[in-house]
């Protein structure tokens, strides 16, 4: 781990930081393999600002006369700028930045070197897991059992070793029913609605290419999930027309005559670069200074963002439709079953089910559905919204499923039991973190690298009393009912507190909100006294 | 009433805006609302809906041609209401149309509501309704008359204008001559008077109307009124002219005899447009924007495209773009800014008044911003009566200039959740009584006309009305230290910061609003721990009597604020859409399981093979069965502490006490 080779200067003197909210402020710049390091010293004291490298997005430097000036620009969308004295020094500066912000080894990553004082290595990691959730809801009992068909990974690469089936379906079935699914993501159990017992699975699409092969085991898989009941729902996250193309590739879709109990239904969402390009669009309108009403306007309209946010939302909503109302368990999945599947299905949970709307069942939702479940955080937050780095992997499929939860807090500020500074912190730390939890791209390569004995759990850090407290949401008031969202455009809106975070508006919208948690307070003290 | 044809036709279908859903019940005509009640048929355990609409409030009636179900008649209000009844019989459909067709023109003042509204106040009551507001004290207050500003009697008699109020404020320098000479040159006879003063910089908001100077006319006393109004600023040597119009419109009067002042000629002044558009661009545009929002299954792009294209937003923007244009002058350089366009009663009430919110904190407060309207549009003659089609007239006179500034001040609101008093509802119940014509303050176009209809004797004061009711439009996010902190306020007019207001245009259309509101659940929460408060007093001055030291701990705990506690205590609250609904768990769900199906449901049909939806396919008997059970829990638990609320609509409550 040779950090230091990249680090030509470590230290320079008398450099100016600008960063939003805050006036300039001159002192001593300190590049080290993880940080960015700048303390003032005012005669106040010592103030100190702490930059993760990996959160830097991008920088730019211009040079003028001997100085320089250093633009970064970060995965959070903060944009700060360095004025360095000495071309040599601004450059090197620059050079570190740039060689140590996208070094892609996970295992030289800062959450191996993370250790807060007030938490263990020695405690248990994450906040639950399968076999947990399955020996705590007798429900499933009857029909349903943990499968550890693939404890070593092999059957699934992208699933964890434990996941709840139907009972009736042996794991050598399993391993048959994994060839026919994309990568190997056989449909899983993924929630349980105890109203009624239906229950939501999800899968990557089924392989019966253009021959139209089929697979009895797929189909003894999914009629055991009906048990009984007369129908199903498959929500496809393609169009039907993509469906049918996927087809000449070696995947496609359930089709009518080989499941015949099942009722697909598709609705087209958007993801991977489409949704990337999107966010870059997006947060390039936010930037505009030029005060014109109709090109902002425009500029929103074209990013479509708001028009994913709609989507997710509504696909969601029937999503659960399906399942409260109308009453049948649905199988959800696109064509990979990493991100639109996990959005949508995590979001008709939080719609349906109570337990998950609490701090912790939100989190522990998270876990099961996000990084237990193999979404690729490591390829899909590589990049935020200002690199110029050619696109890859990267989509922004999480910061969408934050937004959507932020419409949903938004329209039932009182069902949610955290609050908007939870989610622009898990924003935030899904592209840069101290903690572990997002690492990698899958549970494998998490156990292979030993994320869960060498570093720290962000989860179990947000439940800390401290941490609980300032992520709670104080209007909490518990709801059994489902809250169905709003879908009209006119009932959605930009999400403010993460796009124009760092505006001087937002900062107004937080104090108003800090000033409710305050009055919350003080009223549950007098009611006390 | 000789024009009410049909009192009351039953099996009336009201049809809900954006769904499929439609509620059968019973439409009434009473001389001054139309009544739509829902029938209980379907679930006797709910009382019915009903929809009350005053006459004043409806904007168009239309009966669209006959279908197999019956006679459709869509009516449009003010508020932004819209609704769209079925009637089964053309005729009794006719009748109710020719009829509302005649109600809602009337001819003459006296028709209107306000004149036969009576809240059981005796004369007493009413004065001091009337006498809530007090624009003299008003400018006592910013310290006028002071050593440069006076009163004049000028206009005492309406003699030199009769469009502005009776007493007006201009610099002492300013003889009787000057200001006749003045008025003469002036579109209207609005002559420059004083409508706000900066003390802290002694510099002044004066307000006009464009001069007739069309190319090359001059006139030497409104160059002396000027010069007098520059002179009484110490601070500076020169005025602002701000002329709100765009450039082309200004230019374009001078072929008219008007146009705009020529710096050459006044020797002290700095002219400056600031192109807001006039009112028939406002009035296209907000139909442009009502048209988009209006539309059913509306698509995310389509409704961001219609919104740029209205172009709403951006006039929103303009009007505060010149407001802090305004401010910055007066309150950063301490120069004093004369504002006008054309005639001085659009754009100029609306710079002014907005220009002095921003300047002034207490125009913040809720009593102040009463104080404001009262000033700056009601007694400076904002044409109410024409720009809000009080009295059968003319189409083009009309216009949501007022709206504009309400949304505006709205607009600031968001940015500065800590600055106002009062809170959004507060601007929409302002909204709803400029329309209704309920309350004498917005009747007529100027003070001369209110003074002839003899309003004061003969109607009530709103003011009055909104000031008994205050606890309902406190701002609980409100700090008064943040005023002094923030004395002057300087919004950021970046594009992002401006939005739909949904509340406003949207207000009736529940399926739109957030289920659950953060300010009812603060204002609640308030009261409740206002009352635990004082229970702990007497508790404790009890215990004082008794001869018992109260010792903190000891204290018999004062309960906890539960929910049953909240709604059994509480003193009716307005039944707000915007507060939220009433805190009744059934019709909440029931209302959400409607809207969803509408929502998701409706587009849930992309597939394969035509099967039935989901929509079709979720049958009555599934869902009752799934909702039969939670009813019963929460029906149960709640309908006990909550009899079920009729919600009618906000105002209307009052409306009919």
């Amino acid at each position: 781990m040779e950090f230091s080779e990249h680090i030509k200067t470590a230290n320079v003197e008398d450099v100016v930081l600008r960063q939003p909210l805050h006036p300039p402020s001159r002192g001593t710049l300190c590049i080290t393999g993880h940080h960015l390091l700048f303390s003032d010293r005012e005669e106040t004291g010592t103030r100190q600002f702490l930059l993760l490298l990996k959160n830097i997005d991008a920088i730019e430097k211009r040079m003028s006369g001997s100085s320089g000036t250093i633009t970064i620009k970060c995965k959070d969308l903060r944009v700060l700028q360095l004025d360095i004295p000495g071309m040599e020094q601004c450059l090197n500066i620059a050079h570190s930045i740039e060689t140590l912000s996208c070094l892609d080894c996970a295992s030289e990553m800062y959450p191996f070197f993370h250790r807060p004082s007030d938490l263990s290595l020695q405690d248990q990691w994450g906040l639950s897991s399968t076999e947990k959730l399955y020996s705590q809801m007798k429900e499933l009992h009857d029909r349903w059992r943990v499968s550890t068909v693939n404890r070593d990974y092999s059957v699934c690469p992208s699933y964890p070793p434990a996941v709840i089936v139907p009972k009736n379906i042996d794991d050598s079935m399993l391993k048959k029913v994994a060839k026919f699914r994309q990568g190997g993501r056989f449909p899983v159990l993924c929630y349980y609605h105890r109203k009624n017992g239906m229950v939501i699975m999800r899968s990557s699409q089924p392989l019966p290419g253009a021959n139209r092969k089929r697979c009895k085991e797929d189909e003894d898989l999914l009629q055991a999930v009906l048990d009984g009941s007369d129908k199903g729902y498959i929500i496809d996250t393609r169009s039907s027309q993509q469906a049918t193309q996927a087809r000449m590739t070696g995947g496609g879709f359930e089709s009518k005559s080989s499941y015949s109990c099942w009722k697909r239904l598709h609705r087209q969402m958007e993801k991977g670069k489409a949704l990337q390009e999107s966010l870059i669009k997006l947060v390039e309108a936010c930037g505009d200074e030029s005060n014109n009403m109709d090109r902002w306007l425009s500029k929103l309209e074209n990013s479509k963002w708001l028009f994913y946010v709609q989507t997710a939302l509504s696909t969601a909503g029937l999503l659960a439709e399906c399942v409260e109302r109308d009453g049948h368990s649905v199988l959800v999945h696109g064509s990979e079953g990493k991100d639109s599947t996990l959005l949508i299905s995590t979001l008709a949970q939080l719609i349906m089910d109570p337990h998950c709307r609490s701090l912790e069942g939100f989190l522990a939702l998270l876990e099961r559905e996000w990084v237990q479940a193999g979404h690729p955080f490591m390829q899909r937050c590589a990049h935020s919204a200002f690199s110029h780095a050619r696109l890859q992997q990267e989509s922004p499929v999480f910061l969408l499923l934050l937004d959507c939860v932020w419409q949903l807090w938004r329209q039932f500020p009182l069902a949610l039991g955290f609050s908007e500074a939870l989610l622009l912190r898990l924003a935030t730390e899904a592209y840069a973190s101290d903690f572990g939890t997002f690492l990698c791209n899958s549970h494998q390569e998490r156990w292979a690298l030993g994320v869960m004995e060498r570093t720290h759990c962000l989860f179990k850090a947000l439940l800390r009393p401290r941490e609980r407290d300032y992520y709670s949401n104080p209007l909490y008031e518990p709801t059994e009912l489902a809250i169905w969202p709003s879908v009209h455009p006119q009932s959605l809106q930009l999400w403010r507190g993460f796009f124009l975070r760092w505006t001087q508006q937002s900062r107004h919208l937080e104090e108003a909100q800090e000033e409710i948690r305050n009055m919350v307070i003080e009223w549950g003290k007098l009611a006390l006294s | 009433m000789e024009h009410i044809r049909t009192p009351k036709v039953e099996q009336v279908r009201l049809l809900d805006r954006f769904s499929n859903k439609s509620t059968n019940g019973t439409l009434y005509l009473t001389a001054t609302h139309l009544i739509f009640v829902e029938s209980n048929s379907n679930n006797s355990t709910s009382a019915g809906q009903e929809v009350w609409i005053l006459h004043h409030h409806i904007a168009s009636v239309e009966k669209l041609s006959l279908t197999t179900t019956g006679c459709p008649l869509v009516i449009q209000c003010r508020n932004f209401r819209l609704v769209h009844f079925v009637v089964q019989r053309e005729r009794d459909c006719h009748d109710i149309y020719s009829s509302l067709l005649r109600l809602l023109r009337p001819v003459s003042y006296e028709e209107l509501y306000a004149f036969s509204y009576n809240p059981k106040q005796n004369d007493q009551q009413r004065e001091e309704g009337w006498q809530l507001i007090d624009l003299g004290a008003e400018f006592e207050r910013m310290g006028v008359p002071c050593d440069q500003w006076q009163l004049t009697d000028v206009n005492r008699d309406f003699k030199v204008c009769e469009t502005y109020p009776r007493d007006l404020y201009v610099p002492i320098t300013a003889s009787k001559p000057i200001i006749v000479g003045s008025s003469k040159f002036r579109s209207k006879g609005r002559f420059p008077v004083l409508t706000y003063f900066y003390q802290e910089k002694k510099a002044a908001v004066c307000r006009c109307s464009q001069p007739l100077s069309g190319f090359s006319a001059r006139c030497l006393e409104d160059e002396s009124l000027l010069q007098a109004i520059s002179k009484a600023n110490h601070n500076s040597r020169f005025v602002y002219v701000m002329d709100t119009r765009p450039k082309l419109n200004a230019l374009a009067n001078r072929a008219a005899g008007k146009g705009y002042e020529n710096e050459d000629n006044y020797s002290n002044i700095r002219f400056q447009f600031v192109g807001i558009e006039n009112i028939h661009v406002m009035r296209t545009s907000l139909q442009k924007l009502l048209e988009v929002i209006g539309t059913r299954s509306l698509s995310m792009s389509d409704y961001l495209v219609g919104l740029e294209s209205s172009g709403w937003l951006r006039h929103i923007k303009a009007v505060v773009d010149a407001a802090i244009f305004l401010t910055k002058a007066v309150t950063v350089e301490g120069v004093s800014v004369l504002v006008h366009c054309s005639d001085g009663w659009d754009r100029t009430a609306q710079v002014c008044s907005l220009g002095s919110l921003l300047m002034d904190p207490y125009y913040r407060t809720i009593k102040g911003f009463m104080v404001l309207i009262e000033k700056d549009w009601i007694s400076f003659g904002h044409k109410f009566a024409d720009r809000c089609d009080q009295l059968d007239g003319d189409p083009k006179e009309v216009s949501p200039i007022f709206t504009q500034f309400l949304e505006c001040v709205w607009q600031l609101t968001e940015q500065f959740p800590q600055a106002f008093e009062f809170s959004e509802w507060f601007l929409l119940q302002i909204h709803e009584h400029v329309h209704s014509c309920q309350y004498g303050n917005f009747l007529g176009n100027n003070q001369r006309q209110r003074e002839e209809l003899q309003l004061r004797e003969r109607t009530h004061s709103l003011w009055a009305f909104l000031m008994s009711e205050k606890q309902n439009y406190l701002n609980p996010f409100y700090s008064p230290a943040y005023a002094d902190s923030h004395p002057v306020l300087a919004p950021s007019t970046l594009p992002y910061n401006f939005k739909f207001w949904r509340n406003m245009y949207h207000q009736f259309d529940r399926s739109m609003h957030p289920r659950q509101s953060i300010l009812k659940t603060i204002l609640t929460l308030r009261e409740n721990s206002c009352k635990a408060e004082s229970a702990l007093q007497s508790l404790e001055s009890r215990l004082q009597q008794l001869g018992v030291t109260p010792i903190v701990t000891s204290d018999p705990p004062a309960p906890p604020p539960t929910r049953d506690q909240r709604s059994s205590a509480l003193p009716p609250r307005p039944d707000s859409l915007i507060l939220g609904a009433p805190i009744n768990h059934k019709e909440e769900h029931q209302r959400q399981d409607d809207d969803e199906q509408e929502e998701v449901g409706e587009e849930a049909t992309e597939s394969f093979d035509t099967e039935r939806t989901v929509e079709g396919s979720s049958g009555t008997e599934s869902r009752k069965q799934s909702y039969g059970e939670l009813d019963g829990t929460y029906s149960s638990e709640l309908a006990k502490e909550e009899p079920a609320v009729v919600s009618l609509e906000f105002g209307v409550a009052r409306m009919t006490c």
